[in-house]
């Protein structure tokens, strides 16, 4: 008798074609794009599916729905998050007996596992700058009340965000949704983090992947002080005179600047009114990415967005509309700008980055190649020049996944002696 | 080493009225094995986390030894999670892996090492330390996460249902690793889980929490064999004791043509709340299989035989004139009444067979109250 049940609020019958009767560790090659890299705690595989990537989960099935529930409040938090397909439940092999359930989530697109990042041998800020979009993350998903118990490199997938990244939650399994976090559970969170992050950092640093001059405690000690520093910012009391009040709209301004926006602000004067007391209530995120897409429509990254307001706004000053609508000089920048300058990037390269995230990158060029010129290079021939000397060269950042199928898995490799060598940690790109 | 105190302890979550844990007083004794257990929501891992630091104390206190830490911020607790996070790093040896936190905190090298190979001892895991974890089994990996936790010699080891993303099978086999390492290590523990098997099976001790209150703690035996009130009766135990309200009439309870003498100390503390009725246990085991007719036996209408080899269980309804009054009740369901039977002379589906209660093997409550009155 099948059972086999997917339980999905958006439900896509093509999921009934995978092979739910074969354990997951066992799933042929052909349908498999990709195995995960490194040891987890469970058997999990990526496969392809209608031009999506999924990651598949094999766990029990109170776990599978717990987090299959979690990732989809955080959703309607609107935190950075994997997107949850489905549980498939009821799973029974051709002898009939019961298999584990399987959570199903979609790979999120132009997203960067820590080692890779590491590995591209990026900048030497690098490091740094995960740890700022990790900080970033924490501090948010505090925000909403939701204690993540397992907070690490490996849980987090990064994004490029203009200069930094955007760091997304991954995996929920160990995380709690609170009305409101105490303070020793925002402690614990970090303090976790703190030693998963240098642990993993240790780890890279034992396969030879980490250039020996990074101070792995260093890094772990800066995600402790940027969270604290972040969560001061974002919720902390501030008390002034009567007489600085636009020390109200300077808080403001940081917290936008930080790209958040406040939603609520509790303003209390003393008795005699000498004091003000101020302390933001309600902060959203995506101050940039909000108001871009009120204006233009593009729905990107925050440091994408700032990037591309800024350009927006040397736009208004060139052509000097600073009178005009901003809706139409924002609708005409993007006509006139942005989507000429994406669509003169060829069709093959274009998918190796986000659109955004060309733009910013064409941007940068224009300024370096303007200044080694002497001259302002116009949009077309600073975008020919990035596509022949920049872009043609980088990598496919579209799917980068672990290992290719048929390479061996570490899970199923249990019988490897202690002389093997260690695992080499290249990366396999997906196309 | 040390106690850990739960003085009065109270969590009120903002917005609700009601305590998810409600004046908790518990002790647990030095190297004590003490086991939260309660169905979902009854309170035992916001205890645990109250322990933790990781929820407000709201009122009472929380002390780990003589130190009161009510206040405390988790990592300067001096516990240890154990089996939050076991995911192990591939290119470290078994040793680093285990000890990494340690070299964080700044250990020197040497103490490092001692601590290591200790534990490594202690976990069958000496031979491999210089090995990296895709050389071990999934079982040996699990021990090394536990060994990361005991490299830190904490004072209290704390574990919230560490076992409910395993399998069947490794569940059984993690349980019993876990209950003899915490032995050998004689390390205070605090242990929560949902299921009385773990319970039972794993704790020196053992704490039934529902609702936020504490029902009783006691030894797995004291817990199986007095439970103090009709909650504790029905959820520790496997299968679950059958629970029935009988009448009672001049020192007898009766239901059907079954009749328990009552002990004079119960029939003393029976008020006017309990209605001329009382609540009486009596566990698979405590029946025995008589013939038709034999006085004061119930007829039970067979529905099911579990047959377990050394033991077989009948699940059935109880028929007859005992039936309409009993309002019986087991972990099989309402009106099912669970017998334990010689497994070389088991019943047909269908058949009725007549049982009694065995003399001095039932449990009185208070139908009022549900307290224990025996």
């Amino acid at each position: 008798m099948e059972q086999l049940q997917i339980t999905s609020a958006a439900p896509d019958s093509a999921l009934l074609d995978l092979p739910w009767r074969t354990p997951l560790a066992d799933w042929p090659a052909d349908v498999l794009a990709a195995l995960p890299r490194g040891i987890s705690r469970h058997v999990v595989r990526f496969v392809r599916l209608d031009g999506r990537v999924l990651a598949i989960k094999e766990i029990s099935e109170a776990v599978a729905f717990r987090e299959y529930d979690l990732l989809r409040q955080l959703r309607k938090l609107e935190i950075p998050a994997v997107r949850p397909v489905g549980v498939v439940t009821g799973r029974l092999d051709d002898d009939g007996e019961p298999l584990e359930a399987a959570l199903v989530t979609e790979h999120l697109a132009f997203s960067l596992p820590y080692r890779a990042v590491f590995s591209q041998a990026l900048r030497p800020d690098t490091a740094a700058r995960l740890i700022d979009a990790l900080a970033v993350l924490l501090v948010r998903l505090h925000l909403v009340g939701f204690y993540w118990g397992d907070v690490s490199l490996s849980n987090t997938l990064f994004r490029r965000d203009a200069h930094q990244f955007a760091a997304y939650l991954v995996d929920a399994e160990t995380g709690d949704l609170h009305r409101e976090l105490s303070r020793g559970q925002r402690e614990y969170d970090v303090d976790l983090a703190r030693t998963n992050i240098i642990g993993e950092l240790m780890d890279l640093a034992a396969g030879e992947l980490l250039d020996e001059d990074v101070d792995e405690l260093a890094i772990g000690d800066a995600l402790v002080s940027r969270y604290a520093e972040l969560w001061e910012a974002l919720t902390g009391v501030e008390s002034f005179g009567s007489d600085e009040r636009w020390r109200v709209a300077a808080r403001i301004d940081r917290l936008n600047d930080l790209g958040f926006d406040v939603g609520e602000l509790s303003i209390t004067t003393d008795i005699d009114g000498t004091t003000v007391r101020i302390q933001p209530q309600v902060v959203d995120a995506g101050h940039h990415s909000r108001r871009l897409f009120r204006l233009t429509g593009l729905d990107v990254q925050d440091n994408q967005a700032r990037r591309l307001l800024n350009d927006l706004d040397s736009y208004v000053a060139a052509t000097d509309r600073q009178e005009d609508d901003p809706q139409m000089v924002a609708h005409d920048w993007s006509q006139n700008i942005f989507q000429p300058t994406i669509r003169a990037v060829p069709r093959d390269l274009r998918r190796k980055l986000e659109p955004a995230q060309l733009f910013h990158e064409i941007l940068d060029h224009r300024w370096f190649i303007s200044e080694q010129a002497g001259r302002d290079v116009p949009m077309p021939e600073a975008t020919a020049s990035y596509v022949e000397h920049v872009l043609r060269h980088r990598p496919d950042e579209k799917a980068i996944l672990g290992a290719p199928p048929g390479e061996q898995d570490l899970d199923a490799d249990v019988d490897a002696g202690p002389d093997s060598a260690p695992e080499d940690d290249h990366f396999h790109l997906s196309t | 080493m040390a106690t850990v105190t739960f003085d009065h302890a109270t969590r009120v979550y903002p917005g609700t009225e009601r305590p998810a844990v409600d004046q908790l007083n518990l002790h647990v004794e030095d190297g004590e094995f003490l086991v939260l257990v309660g169905p979902s929501g009854c309170g035992k891992s916001t205890s645990l986390r109250m322990l933790a630091g990781l929820e407000d104390v709201n009122g009472g206190s929380i002390l780990i030894g003589d130190r009161d830490v009510t206040d405390v911020q988790p990592k300067d607790r001096d516990i240890a999670m154990v089996f939050q996070n076991y995911a192990l790093y591939p290119h470290m040896s078994v040793a680093d892996n285990m000890g990494f936190a340690l070299k964080i905190a700044g250990k020197p090298k040497a103490e490092i090492r001692e601590r290591v190979e200790e534990a490594a001892k202690i976990l069958d895991l000496t031979e491999y330390l210089d090995r990296k974890p895709k050389a071990l089994s999934g079982g040996q990996r699990q021990r090394v996460a536990m060994g990361r936790a005991i490299v830190r010699q904490p004072q209290v080891f704390l574990m919230d249902e560490p076992l409910s993303n395993l399998d069947a099978k490794l569940r059984v086999q993690t349980r019993t690793q876990i209950a003899s390492l915490q032995r050998r290590l004689g390390v205070t523990t605090v242990y929560v889980t949902h299921d009385q098997t773990e319970a039972l099976t794993m704790g020196d001790r053992i704490a039934v929490l529902k609702g936020g209150l504490l029902q009783q703690v006691g030894t797995p035996r004291e817990m199986y064999d007095t439970p103090a009130n009709v909650f504790v009766a029905g959820f520790i135990g496997s299968p679950a004791m059958n629970i029935a309200t009988f009448k009672v009439d001049d020192g007898v309870a009766h239901v059907g043509a079954a009749r328990v003498p009552l002990e004079r100390s119960v029939v003393e503390q029976l008020t006017d709340a309990d209605g001329g009725k009382i609540t009486i246990g009596f566990r698979p085991e405590a029946l025995d299989v008589v013939p038709q007719g034999t006085e004061n036996s119930m007829p039970v209408a067979v529905n099911l035989v579990e047959e377990l080899g050394s033991d077989a269980f009948v699940y059935g309804t109880l028929v007859g004139p005992a039936a309409e009054e009993a309002e019986v009740r087991s972990g099989a369901g309402d009106n099912q009444v669970i017998v334990r039977i010689d497994p070389r002379n088991v019943p047909m589906k269908g058949d009725t067979i007549s049982v009694t209660i065995k003399p001095g093997q039932s449990h009185v409550f208070s139908a009022a109250t549900g307290n224990r009155l025996s």
